[in-house]
């Protein structure tokens, strides 16, 4: 209860922002609305009106729930749950993405930190481009990357991953160099007492030990995949995924759409985040670091 | 009877000739060693006290191969430190315990067994052998953070006991322990020298410890890091703790305050 209650304050508190918002936005709307039928609104009416517009400036949180009702739970009780419209299938497109890019750039990012700390001219050289390689704007070169990859007859999932990859493998380099570089030069002594190889030391030492460095960049890397693969669905004129159902409201001015959307890939980002959460506890308990 | 050779000396076991390191820095060079000479014999229990600088953990370290000396020469077990190293010529024991939180007890002590390549069942009679070495029997299946300071130090002794090396190398290990747990160990680490035999240099600041230790003292004075005095001791093999309130205790001592004040002269 006690770690319940300030969370529970702070929705409460978000809930009420949002309401108010809500009628401030839209009020324009519904006085203008009001203003061509030659009548008055009062209070409560205006209220009504801002919260249930069909396609209001900043929708009412019940009518997100709403729409996120309607296109997930609803369908899939109509057994319908992998339909085009349904946001279940479009969080999937998204979710099947994010998890390869994720993979794919945590085992670049991996194997750079490797070469970095095992390898003096890979230090010196490579670190600068990854650094680099994060200052270009993902949206700037995500068509690129979809373009180039078609023109070689790759298409379909791949070329979203490659993106969520280039943006997910970064934090994995940083972490794991730090990571691998923790132990303290007495333990490195200690392994040259024994006359350990460079691999005994790999495995028995920098690697254990640079497990905490690893979760955390990996909490980085699930989000900076999520989003690299919603900005892949951007560009493509792609027709599922989180990302398209996006751009899709914002042509038509659905904005409800676009945020049950948007509160999909949240809820998506959570769930992903809270489950290396959970990897990292199980994991660092079991290695006595927790 | 022809095989006896009454003259020939026993090599020692660690020999320096004029060993000198110097390490340069930003302020110029620092004679970490400057022409250090001792030899070690086979079952000496060698300390080396003096204060912060005077090189005996560089000293330490160069036997070990950890450091490289810019001067002289120096042998272990014959031959030079780095042969000695790849043979596994010694254990060192640091002065932090240093075991690895996501391996037990046991499995902290079989971590050099593993890198050197012995079986799993030799690894396991091992473990077991020097966990009762040190009194820990019991504790092979806790975590290092289940155990006290002392009894972690006395874990990572027994790691560099569960190999085949004759020499113990040991920088201030009970440097951070509170004085009755070091007492303790100091009783201990004795009884340990002598059921093993093994050849033991032992870094210390502390001047009582190396008296109750040690077979020979070696003082040393910092810049440049250098051998002040050498003092073979007369206390006999077995040392009960109150040896230390005997007059022949006392006598060396004084003996090794005199060697670190005489090589503190010019700046106290």
């Amino acid at each position: 209860m006690k770690r319940v209650l300030p969370i529970l304050t702070v929705v409460v508190a978000i809930f009420a922002l949002w309401y108010a918002a809500a009628v401030w936005l839209n009020a324009a709307w519904a006085y203008d609305k009001a203003e061509r039928a030659e009548r008055t609104l009062s209070i409560s009416e205006l209220v009504t009106d801002t919260w249930s517009q069909d396609k209001p400036k900043l929708p009412a949180p019940h009518q997100v729930a709403a729409e996120i009702w309607k296109t997930t739970g609803e369908m899939a009780l109509n057994g319908r749950a992998f339909s085009k419209r349904s946001l279940i299938y479009h969080s999937w497109i998204t979710f099947s993405s994010t998890a390869l890019g994720f993979l794919l750039g945590t085992a670049l990012g991996v194997a750079l930190a490797i070469g970095i700390v095992y390898n003096r001219t890979m230090d010196m050289s490579v670190m600068p481009w990854v650094i680099a390689s994060q200052t270009i704007p993902i949206l700037a070169i995500a068509p690129m990357i979809i373009v180039v990859l078609n023109a070689v007859g790759i298409s379909g999932l791949l070329p979203k991953a490659m993106i969520s990859m280039y943006l997910s493998f970064f934090p994995v380099v940083v972490g794991m160099v730090k990571g691998l570089r923790s132990p303290s030069a007495m333990q490195l002594d200690q392994m040259r007492t024994w006359n350990a190889s460079p691999s005994q030391t790999f495995w028995r030492l920098r690697l254990p030990s640079s497990m905490p460095y690893f979760f955390t960049s990996l909490k980085i890397a699930m989000a900076a995949s999520l989003v690299g693969a919603i900005v892949g669905e951007l560009p493509t004129g792609a027709v599922a995924g989180l990302g398209a159902r996006l751009l899709a409201g914002s042509y038509y001015g659905q904005t409800i759409q676009i945020w049950s959307a948007l509160l999909m890939a949240a809820t998506l980002a959570a769930l992903l985040v809270g489950l290396i959460g959970v990897l990292q506890r199980l994991t660092l308990r079991r290695m006595g670091m927790a | 009877m022809t095989t006896i050779q009454t003259n020939a000396p026993t090599p020692a076991v660690i020999s320096a000739r004029d060993l000198s390191l110097t390490f340069q820095t930003g302020d110029g060079p620092v004679h970490a060693l400057k022409n250090v000479s001792l030899d070690i014999e086979k079952g000496d229990f060698v300390s080396f006290i003096g204060p912060s600088g005077c090189g005996k953990t560089t000293f330490l370290r160069c036997m070990a191969d950890l450091e490289h000396p810019t001067g002289g020469s120096m042998t272990v077990n014959a031959v030079t430190p780095e042969e000695a190293r790849r043979a596994r010529a010694y254990g060192y024991v640091f002065q932090a315990a240093g075991l690895y939180p996501w391996r037990t007890i046991g499995g902290n002590i079989r971590l050099p067994l593993e890198i050197m390549g012995y079986d799993k069942a030799e690894q396991a009679d091992r473990v077991r052998r020097v966990l009762d070495l040190v009194d820990l029997s019991g504790f092979e299946k806790k975590f290092p953070w289940q155990l006290s300071g002392g009894m972690q130090q006395r874990a990572s002794i027994a790691r560099a006991l569960a190999f085949d090396a004759d020499i113990l190398l040991m920088d201030e290990p009970f440097g951070a322990l509170d004085e009755i747990v070091r007492d303790h160990l100091n009783e201990q680490l004795l009884e340990l020298w002598a059921r093993t035999e093994k050849t033991i240099c032992f870094v210390t600041h502390s001047i009582p410890e190396a008296v109750y230790l040690s077979t020979k003292i070696v003082v040393m004075s910092p810049r440049p890091g250098r051998i002040t005095d050498v003092i073979e001791s007369p206390l006999p093999k077995e040392r009960p703790l109150d040896i230390r309130d005997t007059q022949a205790f006392l006598d060396v001592a004084h003996r090794v305050r005199e060697g670190l004040r005489s090589g503190h002269g010019d700046d106290t």
